[in-house]
């Protein structure tokens, strides 16, 4: 480079002066002197007046008013000063067009011009002023420099067709210019085919459906021709151009790659990821089993991480390309992580791409390395940059599965720092690793909560909200940290209002007694006193919900939830596939199609991937859910956002009026409140969510999950039908019925084992007693696309000894979508071990596929005995014996049973009543049970006509088991 | 394409204003003024869209270069213009800055009309470029029918880099082989990532179009070679006489870009690198390499926090290369946190300095031999904070100068073919240089 300074010191110093001092000129009466000078008789001082005037052009100033003079100069044989008139005619005819005609016949004669340069300067200025006029006397001269002898001409002409068509392409299309200038594609120069190319290819673009480039074999090998010969932008015109062919099958296709693939090891990046975007639209037409496609594969790494050595911007652009081409085949870029490590001082925006490829290049190979670096990103100053490294460390955990536990604790160490910012990034990622891994890293929930106070963005404090409902029952101040937030519901962004009346909802289901006012305040706040319809509406849907039936809202709110997917923000592949086609381009920067910023007709047209075509593949289409994914096909979880809650979908749940009865009430109760609305549409709404259930379990839309716990509401669905109507909020909690059938309590079936953790076996089930034979009843479905066979069961040791009896019958295979019922008769004659909780049962369910593991709770009442009726007597002298440090006692509340009736109806379950005593209109029921192993339980059960609430006491000698028994009174009594 | 081309100062005022496309209105110019230029944050994309209209931009010292479209361009062509515009400014009237812009604005207005028409870049080689546009102006009057049509064909030529009918009395070429090497190092001594990204430069003042081949110790084509039992090109390898430590034969290459002037296809089939050279100074290729990279220094931190108000920082540096070969320029850059009060340092070799605008104790040894050791400890206090935020501890990184190639990559032969002339090969003077410099060099502590 010395030299070339050197040079150009010799020649400032060989100018007497510098241009500087035209941009100097500020005063008044400027126009006016320049005017003179314009007309003056000395050629220095005309060439002064011009360079001054092209200096106020510049600078903005409207020095229009010179037209006449300036053009007058326009006639000179100095080259320097005809340029400059040149760029003032460009930037001024369309405002002075009759003026400007006054130029023409100079344009005309030069186009005659003996110097090929004069010659094209005119065509190429000819081609800029954009007077309608002027474009009817620029047809001959172009006409003629198309067919000039000079290529420099010729290659300066080619342009000017693409300019002449922007102003009319009608006339360019009268005049027959297109046909010449596809001649001018077999031309023996290879810039003027370049140039052509880009016209040609420019006003194809405008006229999507004209096959005006009209490519084809032939006219393909002359555009590869004159790729090795031609300057690197024409490289990049016929590459782009190339781009847009399909070839007839994978042998052409497979030869223009040949071709093309020396390009990569061009020093210019453009010439490099044009060529990538060829091969990658190429490629997907050859047949994978081919030695050529994997050669090609790797020829394909080193060329795009030799552009992140290129200056800061090219490397952005290159990083958005990748971006794409790793999303569409991963395979490419695989072993490649290291060269997206960070640098300390790369610019912010190459930080950021560089920080999304690493992400995506994760894998279970690499992770520790990756998680080093994220966790030093975390570190730095920049607070975009940090952000994304954290929600990073949350992605790596949800892609790789074993490298979870680790991402949890280096966001654990995050949050201690107590950067703010960071803390709020941590939470909410750690939601969603929540939301992949449930019950798995609930520990640091507390570590969690202790944060609370520091978060102020909303989308932290809605992940907050959204783990402490999800969570409500192992978090024991969960009501009171929801209550804080209530306090300035309605200053809060509707994102934290949404997740919070959830929440609050979750957390209602989950402890009734203690959060009734709770969630009527949040129920009253979103549907009275917000503006927000989606609010409301929720709102409104969950007060219904609770109010009809609050074991269905149970089953809906608090209804397992599909994992979400390892991949978060993928591009759709439809807009993928549009997007690799467009590599190198402002598209594939934007990540956006083409109509998306381009105004016109331009770029409307949709490119796509060509299919491939080779024999011998099956119906592998291009799909880029298994190469991204790289998973089993039955797998793959429905794809739900990220953010925001998918109860919010959920909701969105069709309430159609079924065929059996009328339609849900009309809105009018809307206008007296929600009190109203409640009472009054309750019996209908009972009655339609009755009937409507087993169809909803279909239609409640993309989950799976939610589904299967419909389809167990029935069972528990009848009692509410008589229930007292009218009362508002009260009513929630009274829906305990009269006139129960007799006979043994039955749990509902509830999904034991869902689907998406067993390989597509799906177990519910429920335990009943029968006959003094005690059962498990079983339904396996399966949800996954092979049949499934060879089905045992066995359990572990449990505090009853609990075993099954037989094998497990399941004589028929299991196939896709069948689903089957088995019942299986247990014994209580196994090994015994205590349990915690004590009624829990660890299941081994093996199938031909894998061995299955889940647990489940049964209630004990079905391990009451048949004769457990005690003797009067001894029931008064062990009710004496046991001491009362044994004696336990419990509300049952909301029961409307009146003694007699909750009698005969625990007798169904084998408890039974010994004695009755009515003190001061209380009724004392004296009762006994004995379990399977022999264990006696004494109870005495007050119950006070009008008063709902029971009190039982229990006394038994191991006093362990009372908590059992009572939630199985509370069960029998209130089914 | 290319609807528009804006330069501004610092101030964001226009320097030059060039627009191909009608689609692009003098509003664009101040669009970029006030959204980027004037923009209180900093700059977080080069191409920034403001309605619909995209701009490109990079800044040279304060210079701002600005293209402008509506359209879906290809990106990557438009930034490589971009630097091509600057190199072609830079090759006119040197550095790039307002004076110089302002200087020459009728000289740039020139060039911008001949690089790019309606938008599309032109023949933008400077050695072609200089034939025509010389801001004198008279000179295309001056010319003879057969120099005019000479230009013509060379602008659009098959070989735009070269012009016809160059001589010189003696026929001379200097090779340097310029590697920077790129490391990121754990505070352990492992190394995350290391990588040479090289490039040959050539300078040639040869008569006539020679035909040059050019030759290096690539894995690939020595196992090409050996393969038909052609050693031919063995003997002339002294020509390099580079220092690497290793006696190992070749190198592998991960991936390598070249000058226009080389055939690339011909590289593709056979990986021979032959090509008619520009005349004067050119990249003849760039070329990167991750494997077996020999790392000049070792830089072995300790970093111990004594209390709240003190670290202790101790780094030895090993150099690790031939004795005889020495390392210049090293400099060693130590980050302290930005609440330091006082630095003590006491080092074995060379001076050190507290430099607190630059938050770094910088280490500076002239000379370093190869296979020595030295070693900097420095006791910095620091004012106690009630800053929560840690202090990031940003890398330490180091600078030098060597006299070979880390990569290992060596010249095996440069050998020039002119038919027409009558010289040859052997009367050609060559030049071999190897200067390995730290890109990127960095240990985390």
């Amino acid at each position: 480079m010395e030299w070339a300074n050197q040079l150009c010191e010799n020649r400032q110093f060989g100018s007497k002066m510098t241009d500087s001092k035209y941009f100097t000129t500020t005063k008044k009466g400027e126009i006016f002197e320049l005017k003179a000078e314009l007309n003056s008789d000395k050629k220095e001082k005309k060439k002064e007046a011009v360079k001054k005037v092209i200096a106020s052009m510049t600078v903005g100033k409207d020095v229009s008013a010179l037209f006449p003079d300036v053009v007058n100069c326009m006639q000179t044989d100095n080259l320097e000063l005809k340029k400059l008139v040149y760029l003032y005619l460009m930037n001024y005819a369309k405002s002075q067009p009759d003026m400007a005609i006054m130029a023409v016949n100079t344009f005309v004669k030069d186009c005659e011009d003996a110097n090929p340069l004069i010659r094209a300067l005119a065509v190429r200025t000819m081609g800029c002023i954009r007077v309608d006029k002027i474009t009817e006397y620029l047809c001959e001269p172009l006409r003629k420099c198309l067919k000039d002898e000079d290529p420099y001409v010729r290659k300066t002409a080619a342009v000017c067709v693409a300019k002449l068509h922007d102003i009319n392409a009608q006339l360019v299309e009268d005049q027959g210019f297109l046909d010449t200038l596809k001649d001018l594609i077999s031309d023996s120069n290879p810039m003027v085919v370049a140039n052509a190319v880009a016209a040609l290819s420019e006003i194809a673009e405008s006229h999507p459906n004209s096959n005006l480039l009209d490519l084809n074999p032939q006219s393909i090998n002359k555009l590869l021709t004159a790729l090795n010969e031609c300057t690197e932008w024409g490289q990049i015109f016929i590459l782009d151009c190339l781009a847009n062919y399909t070839p007839r099958d994978d042998r052409e296709s497979q030869s223009i790659c040949e071709r093309v693939t020396p390009r990569l090891s061009h020093a210019n990046s453009a010439v490099v990821l044009s060529a990538v975007k060829v091969l990658m639209k190429f490629m997907e037409m050859l047949p994978k089993d081919l030695d050529y496609y994997s050669t090609l594969l790797k020829k394909l790494a080193p060329p795009l991480v030799t552009l992140l050595s290129a200056e800061p911007e090219l490397q952005y652009v290159a990083l958005r390309n990748i971006n794409l081409i790793v999303q569409k085949r991963p395979e490419i870029l695989k072993h490649e992580m290291k060269v997206f490590f960070v640098k300390y001082n790369d610019p912010i925006y190459v930080k950021l791409e560089k920080l999304d490829i690493m992400i995506r290049l994760a894998s279970q190979a690499n992770i520790a390395q990756v998680l080093a670096e994220l966790k030093e990103y975390a570190t730095e100053v920049d607070v975009d940059f940090v952000r994304k490294a954290v929600r990073a460390i949350g992605r790596c955990a949800i892609k790789v599965e074993q490298s979870a536990e680790r991402c949890v604790s280096t966001l654990l160490d995050l949050i201690q720092t107590k950067v703010n910012y960071v803390v709020q990034e941590a939470i909410v990622v750690i939601k969603d690793i929540f939301r992949k891994y449930p019950n798995k890293y609930e520990s640091v929930i507390a570590t969690l909560c202790e944060n609370l106070d520091s978060l102020d963005e909303p989308e932290a404090r809605a992940a907050m909200i959204w783990i402490v409902g999800e969570y409500a029952e192992r978090i024991d101040n969960a009501d009171e940290l929801l209550e804080s937030f209530l306090e300035g519901f309605h200053d809060e962004s509707t994102q934290v209002q949404l997740q919070l009346l959830t929440a609050i909802v979750k957390l209602f289901l989950k402890k009734p007694t203690e959060t009734q006012e709770l969630v009527q305040q949040v129920l009253s706040l979103a549907t009275q006193d917000s503006d927000n319809p989606d609010l409301r509406d929720r709102g409104y849907i969950y007060w219904r919900l609770l109010s009809t039936d609050p074991v269905a809202a149970k089953e809906v709110v608090l209804a397992e939830k599909p994992l979400i997917s390892e991949e978060t923000d993928l591009i759709e592949p439809t807009l993928l596939e549009e997007l690799i086609c467009h590599i190198g381009t402002l598209a594939s920067v934007y990540h956006k199609p083409p109509s998306a910023f381009v105004e016109g007709s331009r770029g409307v047209m949709h490119k796509r991937l060509p299919a491939r075509t080779g024999s011998g593949e099956s119906t592998e289409s291009p799909d880029v859910g298994t190469a991204a994914g790289g998973s089993a096909p039955e797998a793959a979880p429905s794809i739900i956002p990220s953010q925001g809650d998918l109860l919010g979908d959920l909701l969105n749940l069709d309430m159609a009026p079924p065929t059996t009865s009328g339609p849900p009430p009309p809105t009018t109760g809307m206008q007296m409140g929600g009190m109203d609305l409640l009472g009054g549409g309750l019996d209908s709404l009972v009655g339609i969510s009755h009937s409507v259930d087993p169809y909803l379990g279909g239609d409640i839309g993309g989950s799976p999950a939610m589904g299967a716990g419909f389809g167990a509401a029935p069972a528990v669905m009848p009692a509410s039908l008589n229930a007292p109507v009218g009362g508002g909020l009260g009513d929630l909690f009274d829906l305990g019925g009269v006139g129960m059938p007799m006979g043994a309590y039955i749990p509902p079936k509830i999904v034991w084992l869902p689907a998406m953790k067993a390989k597509g076996l799906e177990i519910s089930g429920t335990f009943a007693r029968r006959a003094g034979v005690i059962q498990m009843e079983l339904i396996l479905t399966n949800k996954a696309m092979s049949v499934m066979t060879d089905f045992a069961i066995q359990f572990n040791r449990n505090s009853f000894g609990l075993a099954p009896a037989g094998p497990l019958q399941v004589l028929t295979p299991l196939g896709p979508n069948q689903t089957i019922e088995v019942s299986l008769p247990l014994s209580t004659v196994g090994p015994v071990m205590k349990m915690d909780p004590l009624n829990n049962l660890q299941v081994a369910v093996k199938n031909n596929i894998d061995v299955f593991y889940f647990s489940c709770q049964y209630p004990i009442s079905m391990l009451f005995v048949e004769d457990g009726k005690m003797e009067r007597q001894v029931f008064l002298a062990t009710w004496k014996d046991i001491p009362n440090d044994n004696e336990s006692q419990f509300q049952i509340k909301d029961c409307h049973l009146n003694s007699d009736a909750a009698s005969s109806k625990l007798q169904g379950s084998n408890i039974f009543t010994i004695a009755k005593r009515t003190v001061e209109g209380q009724d004392m029921l004296y009762m006994s049970i004995k379990l399977s192993n022999g264990i006696w339980v004494l109870a005495e059960l007050r119950v006070q006509a009008g008063n709902p609430n029971y009190t039982i006491s229990l006394k038994c000698r191991a006093p362990e088991v009372s908590q059992c028994v009572f939630q199985c009174y509370e069960a029998v009594l209130k089914n | 394409m290319i609807g528009g081309l804006f330069i501004y100062n610092h101030k964001g005022e226009v320097l030059i204003s060039r627009v191909y496309r009608d689609d692009i209105g003098r509003n664009a110019v101040d669009a970029f003024r006030v959204n980027v230029i004037h923009a209180r944050q900093q700059v977080r994309s080069p191409v920034t869209n403001i309605a619909r209209t995209s701009f490109f931009h990079v800044k040279r010292s304060n210079i701002w270069l600005a293209a402008v479209t509506k359209q879906n361009v290809n990106a990557a062509m438009v930034f490589e213009f971009l630097y091509k515009m600057c190199d072609v400014m830079a090759s006119y009237f040197g550095k790039i800055s307002e004076e110089n812009i302002k200087n020459n604005f009728v000289l740039i207005y020139e060039l911008l009309d001949e690089i790019l028409d309606f938008g599309y870049p032109q023949n933008s080689e400077t050695g072609s470029l200089k034939t025509f546009i010389t801001q004198q102006g008279i000179k295309g009057q001056h010319q003879t029918k057969e120099e005019q049509s000479q230009i013509t064909s060379q602008v659009t030529g098959q070989i735009g880099w070269r012009r016809e009918g160059i001589k010189y009395r003696r026929n001379e070429l200097f090779l340097d082989v310029l590697e920077s090497v790129n490391l990121l190092m754990s505070p352990q001594g492992q190394v995350l990532s290391a990588h040479v990204s090289g490039r040959v430069v050539m300078k040639s003042y040869l008569s006539g179009m020679p035909e040059c081949k050019f030759g290096m110790n690539d894995k690939i084509i020595i196992d090409k070679a050996g393969k038909g039992g052609v050693t031919n090109e063995a003997g002339k390898s002294d020509l390099g006489g580079g220092g690497s430590t290793s006696g190992k034969q070749s190198i592998a290459i991960d991936d390598c870009t070249f000058n226009q002037c080389v055939r690339l296809s011909k590289f593709d089939s056979e990986r021979s690198i032959s090509f008619i050279p520009p005349d004067g100074e050119y990249e003849l290729m760039r070329y990167r390499t991750t494997k077996d990279i020999i790392l000049p220094f070792r830089v072995i931190p300790l970093v111990r926090e004594v209390g709240r108000t003190k670290l202790e920082v101790k780094v030895v540096i090993k150099s690790n290369f031939k004795p005889s070969l020495l390392a210049q320029k090293i400099e060693v850059r130590i980050p302290t946190p930005l609440n330091t009060s006082g630095v003590q340092v006491i080092c074995m070799k060379g001076k050190a300095k507290y430099k607190a605008s630059e938050n770094a104790i910088v280490w500076k040894i002239k000379r370093m031999a190869g296979m020595k050791e030295s070693q900097i400890s420095a006791e910095i206090e620091l004012l106690p904070t009630n800053d929560k935020k840690k202090w990031a501890r940003p890398p330490i990184s180091m600078n030098f100068e060597v006299p070979f190639a880390p990569s290992g990559l060596k010249v095996r032969y440069l050998k020039v073919f002119e038919s027409k002339l009558n010289y040859s090969d052997h009367d050609v003077i060559k030049w071999v240089r190897y200067i390995g410099r730290s890109g990127i060099y960095e240990t985390r502590c």
